[in-house]
């Protein structure tokens, strides 16, 4: 996994209450059965007028002028900027491969849906909690100032403007901060544990067998 | 020791170790696995060198992407049969302790094989690629989705990295009237806390209306916790769950049964436990339910009409509620019952279990779907579901009524198979999310009980199902 510690980044806004994970990467899209390739089908069917559909050159496709993202100002954005409840319905991680792919490292909302948040750290993407009322005025500097930028540092748990006129501070959860500003694998992480796990295990199927099939 | 709630005590048997921040290493015992969310995490394993670390908590089968017809055709879109292959062929490589493919008679949506099967068990820990996955929460299981990167996490270590989530209870109590379901009540529920009204909460519901319904209508009820904002929703264990569970393929037998039962018995929360939120709602006044907008919690009951978003203060909502009635197609202050309708679903891991197919086919019964209905629909939940429904003759019932009668699977609830609306089309369903493009690009869905979509599909319109004659 790719490691986060300091971002620079454009600010795009899509100023949107519950965005679902349908929005974000509709289900057409799912039957891939690799990690990456869907970033050009983010938000698919807002973005373009046509109907999406796999398999099609993207490059082609009638774009929505009207959705932020097809903006030239928010070409390069890495941040995302979104309403609260982002990322709510389906529990498939394409949502945050297709929003790492379209090259998002972090997203700032008032709330996220739980599932989806969780799967972001597993991808390198950070969600950021800010109050509603950061968010509203982030929003209106986005637009009123074309290039808008933030600066995300993880370590201090800051976002900066970019200009040095405001900073914000954001909680994260300890451990899911070291395995993102590391980059770490997961699973290697617990398989450190994996004497720990059999120990338990074993009690448990001693004491509950019909668990496990007996 | 301090009261506990249901949620805690299943919190805590399944604690392996905990890191100094609180984020807990919580023991698996069942994993359930479909084709959409886990193929690349078999690759990742592969990848990795790793194997399953338990094999037998693994129980998988393909649902979403199968056809609902012609299956001796096999699957014809060429992307679905590739994750469906790639599914036969990691149960083949990794193991499992029971898969049920594409054509097997006990296939179907996995969160109904489950239950089905014997294989959800009170006081498990259940995941799934699945954010439905609360459905077997009504089993006393702390059950809740994932993501594919956590899927391959617990097939290594048969374990995952969670937050404790808080406590909620959400009491409902009193009777239900006629002609009101489960799917009322959650659909009630969520129009009164929100699609974000759970969020960081396990819901645990309660009272004596969740303890008057079967174990279908209490997985309805789990099953959209999520839709609720909430990963998991639980009910207690009772005489009802033990004695659905009772002779189940995967269910202990013998003494292990008699052991397991007392075990289970202690699955409920303590006198005075502690909640950090709680909602009371009274059972006699939940109506028929249907959705107008492209949110769960945009919900009316039947003798309502279509809100007005000039009446809404918020501007956030307003402007959500402006784009969802465009989307929808629909006028503020149309009467719910004006909605006419050009498509009919019954299925779902909500809504296509044998006690909803019955309740479906009883108001069918004798009767047509109505001219302007271009497709109704039955979709089993499995086919041990189906086989049980046709032995009853409910397969009759929907196709002399006009209903196509279809093989099990997830179908239009997410149309990753065939089985999708239209663009504009307009569908009553008695699936779990109405969201922009859910069931089709363009599509506009309805979400209703299975009596209500059947009633709906007669009339060609929504009707209130308590006036059904």
């Amino acid at each position: 996994m790719e490691k986060f510690t300091v971002l620079n980044g454009l600010v795009a806004p899509l100023d949107r209450a519950n965005v679902d994970t349908d929005a974000i990467i509709p289900k057409q899209f799912l039957k891939s059965i690799k990690r990456t390739g869907f970033g050009p089908n983010l938000f698919d069917a807002w973005r373009y007028l046509d109907t999406g559909e796999p398999g099609m050159d993207n490059a082609k496709r009638p774009l929505n002028p009207d959705f932020a993202l097809n903006q030239p100002r928010y070409q390069g954005a890495s941040i995302l900027l979104a309403r609260k409840n982002f990322g709510c319905g389906s529990s498939r991680e394409h949502a945050p491969w297709a929003l790492a792919d379209y090259g998002f490292r972090a997203l700032i909302a008032p709330s996220f849906a739980d599932i989806f948040y969780n799967n972001c750290f597993k991808n390198g993407l950070l969600p950021i909690v800010l109050p509603e009322a950061d968010v509203d005025r982030l929003f209106h500097d986005v637009a009123a100032f074309p290039g808008f930028r933030l600066v995300i540092d993880l370590p201090a748990q800051t976002v900066a403007y970019a200009d040095g006129s405001r900073t914000l501070g954001f909680e994260v959860d300890a451990f899911r901060k070291y395995c993102l500003v590391n980059g770490l694998d997961e699973i290697g992480l617990t398989l450190r544990h994996a004497d720990k796990i059999k120990a338990f295990e074993d009690k448990r199927r001693r004491e509950q067998p019909w668990l496990f099939g007996a | 020791m301090a009261p506990q709630t249901l949620y805690d005590k299943l919190w805590a048997e399944h604690v392996v170790h905990v890191e100094d921040d609180g984020t807990a290493l919580l023991y698996i015992d069942r994993h359930l696995v479909h084709e959409v969310t886990s193929p690349q995490a078999f690759e990742g394993l592969k990848l990795a060198g790793r194997k399953v670390w338990r094999t037998d908590s693994v129980v998988a089968t393909a649902d979403h992407n199968t056809p609902t017809t012609d299956w001796e055709r096999g699957i014809t879109d060429p992307t679905s049969r590739v994750q469906v292959e790639a599914l036969d062929a990691n149960i083949r490589a990794f193991g499992a302790k029971a898969y049920f493919p594409f054509r097997d008679r006990r296939q179907g949506i996995v969160h109904v094989i489950g239950p089905e099967q014997g294989a959800t068990l009170p006081g498990m820990t259940v995941v799934c690629g699945d954010s439905h996955t609360s459905t077997h929460g009504a089993f006393a299981c702390l059950a809740f989705g994932i993501g594919t990167s956590e899927v391959e996490h617990v097939l290594a270590t048969q374990c995952l990295l969670q937050k404790k989530s808080r406590n909620m209870l959400v009491q409902v109590d009193g009777a239900l009237g006629r002609g009101v379901t489960a799917k009322d009540v959650v659909l009630h529920i969520i129009g009164r806390i929100g699609t974000a009204g759970g969020t960081g909460y396990a819901i645990e519901f309660a009272g004596s209306a969740i303890r008057g319904l079967s174990m279908e209508g209490r997985m309805t009820v789990c099953n959209m916790a999520i839709e609720a904002g909430a990963r998991a929703g639980m009910v207690a264990v009772d005489d009802t769950t033990i004695e659905y569970l009772k002779g189940r393929p995967f269910a202990p037998g013998g003494e292990a049964w008699d052991r397991a039962v007392a075990h289970w018995r202690t699955l409920k929360s303590d006198p005075h436990a502690k909640f950090d939120r709680v909602v009371a709602i009274d059972a006699r006044e939940v109506k028929p339910q249907v959705t107008w907008g492209t949110s769960p919690e945009m919900v009316a009951t039947v003798e309502d009409r279509v809100p007005d978003p000039e009446r809404e203060k918020d501007p956030v909502r307003r402007e959500a509620m402006e784009r969802a009635l465009v989307y929808m197609g629909l006028e503020p202050h149309t009467r719910i019952t004006d909605i006419r309708l050009d498509k009919v679903f019954i299925g779902s891991c909500t809504n296509s279990r044998l006690e909803d197919l019955r309740a479906a086919a009883a108001v069918v019964k004798g009767k047509r779907v109505a001219p302007n209905i271009r497709l109704a629909m039955v979709v089993p939940g499995s086919g041990v579901v189906k086989a049980q429904a046709e032995q009853e003759g409910l397969d009759r019932v929907f196709r002399d009524a006009g209903f196509q009668w279809r093989e099990p699977g997830c179908s239009m609830c997410l149309a990753m198979n065939a089985d999708r609306l239209e663009p504009g089309e307009r569908c009553a369903s008695t699936s779990n999310r109405n969201f922009e493009g859910r069931q089709g690009a363009g599509g506009r869905t309805h979400l209703v009980s299975p009596a209500m979509a059947a009633a709906a599909a007669i009339a060609g319109h929504f009707v209130d199902v308590r006036d059904w004659r």
